[in-house]
């Protein structure tokens, strides 16, 4: 130990440090007198030569300082100082107050003289925790050395930061050069002439010059003094193979340039005008009757002929796979052919128990389809439960497709509605016949918004939630609106009973009060026309009519009996309620005579011209644009007759179907009576007895004018209406009755039937004709309607509605709604081979007729003629007798002659 | 003169035929049955096809010569009979 102690002590007193012997002996000292710390700093001391041997610098002083120093100085090891904050300032005096109240035995006691020395008032004892200088603390000597540790790095840093903001740019100064001795290198390197040039001077004889030359052969090769030679030998040395070489390669592209000089050419906008060169006329009249034309033309004109006619027998060019092949393509599966079921609409609440009596598209919106109901009580149940129905409102529904449970509105009628039809123009007008004979108007144009948010499958609920506050909720915002018709007609002059077909004109003529139809210049759908079995047919109009006085009187019970009516019914038809009556009547007197006909159903000649072919809502677009702004149906008048325009090309034929199975074609137009002035119509021109029950159906079909299909009793026929002969093609009678029929929108020859059983048959008319090409049954109950739609090119759907109340929206397959090649050519050529066939028919008819009487004259002519005298059986036999014995003779003649029978010889005279 | 209108009578009364134009031989009208600017157009325009069909067939055996030309179009028939001097060209559609 003591020797570990002597060393270092040595060592430290290399530093050249005053108290090294001092410091050695109280070293020393202290260790005596200090047990405790003795051998821990004993430790300590062995642990940090091996660690760093370093030599403390001149100001430190590393010092032990025993734990009861530390305390007194308040410099504990790791509690007072700790490795982060090794920095202790001590008071000199404290210093020096305590070496000398301990004497030796203070820690402080070798550096007293230091701690004398020390200029300042405060020592800064540094924690040693590494032992850097051998003991576990330091004092600082010297000021700067404190100042340093106090504030190290602040301050280079700081002094630093200075320097670099503070330098300003300075210009390099040319500084004097100073030699490196590079002098002498360059010195070497030159070349210089060591020694002096040697100089030979070489001269001739001056006698010896102009000698004359005598020229000898000499040997080279013998005498070698004469010349030195110097043969090439192969000098070993070199020959030494290069093994390496370094050569280096650089891959350039070839650099070309070239130039050429052209002349500059731009796009110029240049134009000409010419005009055709053409013959003056008398030049062309010139060259025509020249007679090289002539030739040319006779002997041209045989190709051209034979060219036309060539392509008129046969088209040469058609692709026979092509048009094969579309054919084909609609052989499908059986699947594929069944309507499927896309949908049904049944009211638990408004239709269970009711029969739907009408269907009908919204012509606009999508998705819309409008269900009127009717209760099913006969005539005498009715009767018997009037007061139950008053209660009870009739009503028509409107249902969407996006909500099958409730419908979106409900219109309220004054009694069931056996039809109704959406007007074309205007899609929130409805008007619909009721049982009792009232027209009704709806107009649902304040509901359209619902609708047609609705149809796009907006939340229905979830928006009136969402607006409305909790215990302010309108119970009822969530129930189906309820609307009331707007306008109805006059009961004393509507029809008398049930008005079972309302149908909009159309909007490209109107009807006159004189009953002639005429110009309409507002574009609008503004007339009715409706049918009933009371024998009548009405024209109404749907704007107020000229006031004359007896309708103020009207007016005023209306509006008295208006008084009570609820505010939400638009005022659209006000100037019609309860005092609408029919523009015109058209009487049906019957062809034979006696009575009228009761009209079922009815279909105009000229009516809605292609619009409602497809059902397409695109053609509903140009009219809608009109009534954007709006129209006022109040503010529209009946024009007087006289300032219309009369309508030639509009027809005013209609075909009538009535309640005993006939089919009447009549005239709705007015004539003039000119014995009584009074305005008639005319009579019907036709009348077909067909069918064995009230016809249901009397429907046009979409694609061929004339050609008109009814259904009634147990059969249906098709008819074209320029025929008075009978129907193209009536059907056997089914099974079940017929209750209604339609013709498919979008295939000529297909149109659908529906039964009594609740079946459909679907007709086609170019596959049989003699049976249905396909029956499907849709439900148990009879139906009652059927309505097509085209939906989308891909999504055609059919409406099928039945007496138990339900709605069945079905989708038509593609075999069925997709037409053929050519569909519609071979189906009017198959009306024209019926036409022909009826014509022939009547042909023959006539003919057989003709041959009967013929026939029944000879009868009578012969008859006419002599009877001849005859004769007795006597002279009979007799004369049998003479011929049989003619004919023997002629017989024997013939047989002699052939040989068989030979002549009797005579017998020879006996001798 | 009279033979020749009845000629183009029989060939105009042919089914489908829409109309005749007699050009001369640099494609001048002489007499049509359309009106004047189509007549100009169909004779400006076929001409120069003519010419080109008939070098063409020319050129390919020079012993050959044009007769008749045909173009068949999806909506009608243009045919045309090339002479030394004139053309007659008649437009026809073919039956359906």
């Amino acid at each position: 130990m003591t020797g570990k102690g002597s060393p270092k002590a040595g060592a430290r007193g290399s530093a050249s440090r005053p108290k090294s012997s001092s410091s050695a002996g109280s070293a020393k000292s202290n260790k005596s007198a200090k047990g405790k710390p003795k051998p821990s700093a004993g430790k300590k001391e062995e642990a940090a030569p091996p660690a760093s041997e370093c030599a403390p610098p001149e100001d430190i002083f590393p010092l032990v300082l025993t734990s009861k120093t530390q305390e007194l100085f308040q410099c504990r090891a790791d509690e007072d100082l700790t490795q982060e904050n090794p920095y202790k300032l001590l008071r000199k005096e404290d210093i020096l107050l305590d070496v000398k109240t301990r004497g030796v035995v203070s820690d402080f006691q070798p550096f007293k003289q230091l701690v004398l020395d020390y200029p300042e008032e405060e020592i800064l004892l540094v924690y040693d925790r590494d032992f850097k200088y051998g003991n576990n603390f330091y004092l600082v000597g010297s000021e700067e050395k404190k100042e340093q540790f106090l504030h190290p790095p602040e301050a280079s840093t700081q002094e630093e930061e200075e320097e670099a903001q503070e330098a300003p740019y300075k210009p390099p100064e040319s500084k004097l050069w100073i030699s490196l001795g590079s002098e002498v290198e360059i010195e070497d390197e030159s070349i210089k002439d060591h020694r002096q040039k040697i100089c030979f001077k070489i001269s001739r004889i001056r006698r010896e010059f102009g000698a004359p030359v005598k020229f000898s052969d000499h040997s080279a090769v013998k005498e070698k003094e004469n010349y030195v030679e110097c043969p090439s030998y192969q000098d070993k040395t070199f020959n030494i193979k290069q093994m390496e070489k370094n050569a280096g390669i650089q891959a350039i592209p070839m650099l070309v340039e070239a130039s050429t000089q052209t002349k500059w050419k731009y796009p110029k906008n240049a134009c000409t005008q010419y005009s055709a060169q053409e013959f003056s006329d008398e030049e062309k009249q010139k060259l025509f009757t020249s007679k090289s034309l002539k030739d040319f033309i006779n002997s041209v004109s045989i190709r051209f002929e034979i060219a036309l006619q060539q392509n008129e027998i046969m088209n040469a060019f058609i692709d026979d796979w092509k048009v094969l092949g579309e054919e084909e393509s609609s052989f499908g599966g059986k699947t594929d052919t069944h309507l499927k079921e896309y949908q049904s609409f049944t009211d638990l609440h408004f239709s269970k128990n009711k029969a739907v009596s009408f269907v009908n598209w919204h012509p606009s919106i999508p998705g819309i389809i409008a269900v009127a109901v009717r209760e099913k009580y006969s005539f005498e149940e009715r009767i018997n439960f009037s007061a139950k129905l008053l209660l009870t409102h009739a009503l028509i529904l409107i249902w969407s497709f996006s909500d099958p449970i409730h419908p979106q509105l409900l219109l309220e009628c004054p009694d069931d509605v056996y039809c109704f039809e959406f007007c074309p123009s205007d899609p929130s007008i409805i008007v619909g016949g009721c049982m009792n004979g009232q027209i009704a108007l709806w107009d649902i144009s304040a509901h359209m918004e619902r609708l047609q948010s609705t149809r796009t499958g907006g939340g229905k609920h979830a928006p009136a939630k969402a607006t409305s506050l909790p215990g302010f909720e309108d119970p009822h915002a969530n129930d189906t609106p309820v609307m009331r018709y707007c306008a109805v007609s006059s009961i004393e002059s509507g029809h008398k009973a049930p008005v079972t077909d309302v149908q909009w004109l159309p909007d490209y003529y109107e009807v006159s009060r004189l009953g002639t139809p005429v110009e309409n210049s507002s574009g609008m759908c503004l007339q009715i026309m409706t049918c009933s079995p009371d024998c009548t047919v009405f024209i109404w109009d749907v704007r107020a009519p000229k006031a004359p006085l007896s309708q103020m009187t009207d007016r005023k019970k209306a509006e008295e009996k208006r008084l009570d009516i609820l505010h939400e019914i638009p005022d659209t038809f006000k100037h019609l309620d309860l005092t609408w009556k029919p523009l015109i009547k058209v009487a049906l007197p019957k062809l034979d005579g006696g009575g009228e006909y009761s009209s079922m159903k009815f279909s105009l000649v000229d009516s809605h011209r292609d619009t409602w072919i497809h059902g397409n809502v695109d053609k509903f677009h140009p009219k809608t644009e009109k009534l954007e702004s709006g129209i006022d149906y109040a503010t529209l008048r009946v024009p007087s007759a006289k300032n219309l325009k009369g309508q030639s090309d509009v027809s005013t034929k209609f075909s009538l179907g009535t309640e005993d199975g006939e089919l009447v074609y009549a005239d709705w137009k007015m004539e003039k009576d000119n014995d009584t002035g009074k305005l008639s119509s005319s009579k019907p021109s036709n009348c077909f007895v067909i069918h064995d029950g009230l016809l249901n159906t009397v429907q046009r079909s979409p694609f061929f004018k004339d050609i008109v299909l009814t259904v009634g009793g147990w059969t249906f026929a098709i008819w074209k209406e320029d025929i008075m002969s009978g129907p193209l093609l009536q059907s056997c009678c089914s099974q079940k009755r017929c209750t209604v029929g339609h013709w498919s929108i979008s295939r000529p020859g297909v149109f659908f039937i529906g039964k009594e059983d609740g079946s459909i048959d679907i007709w086609d008319l170019l596959e049989k004709t003699h049976e249905p090409s396909q029956t499907q049954n849709i439900c148990t109950a009879p139906i009652t309607c059927i309505k097509p739609w085209i939906m989308s090119s891909r999504q055609h759907l059919l409406a099928v509605s039945d007496e138990q109340g339900t709605v069945y929206i079905l989708e038509i397959p593609w075999t069925i709604r997709h037409p053929s090649n050519n569909e519609k050519t071979s189906v009017s050529n198959y009306f024209e081979r019926e036409v022909k066939h009826l014509q022939y028919f009547e042909a023959r008819k006539l003919f057989r007729e003709r041959e009967k009487s013929e026939m029944e004259a000879d009868e009578q002519k012969r008859k006419a003629e002599a009877v001849p005298p005859e004769k007795t059986a006597e002279q009979l036999e007799m004369e049998r007798k003479t011929e049989y014995e003619e004919y023997l003779e002629v017989e024997k003649k013939i047989l002699i002659q052939v040989g068989i029978l030979q002549e009797a010889e005579e017998p020879l005279p006996t001798v | 003169m009279a033979e020749v209108e009845e000629t183009l009578k029989r060939i105009q009364n042919q089914k489908g035929v829409q109309g005749i134009i007699i050009v001369n031989a640099e494609g001048i009208p002489i007499k049509t049955t359309l009106d004047n600017p189509t007549t100009v157009q169909y004779a400006g325009l076929i001409h120069q096809l003519v010419i080109k069909a008939r070098s063409t067939v020319r050129d390919m055996d020079p012993q050959n010569d044009l007769t008749f030309l045909r173009i068949r179009s999806k909506k009608n028939e243009i045919m045309v009979a090339p002479d030394k001097e004139y053309f007659l060209i008649v437009i026809q559609n073919p039956t359906d």
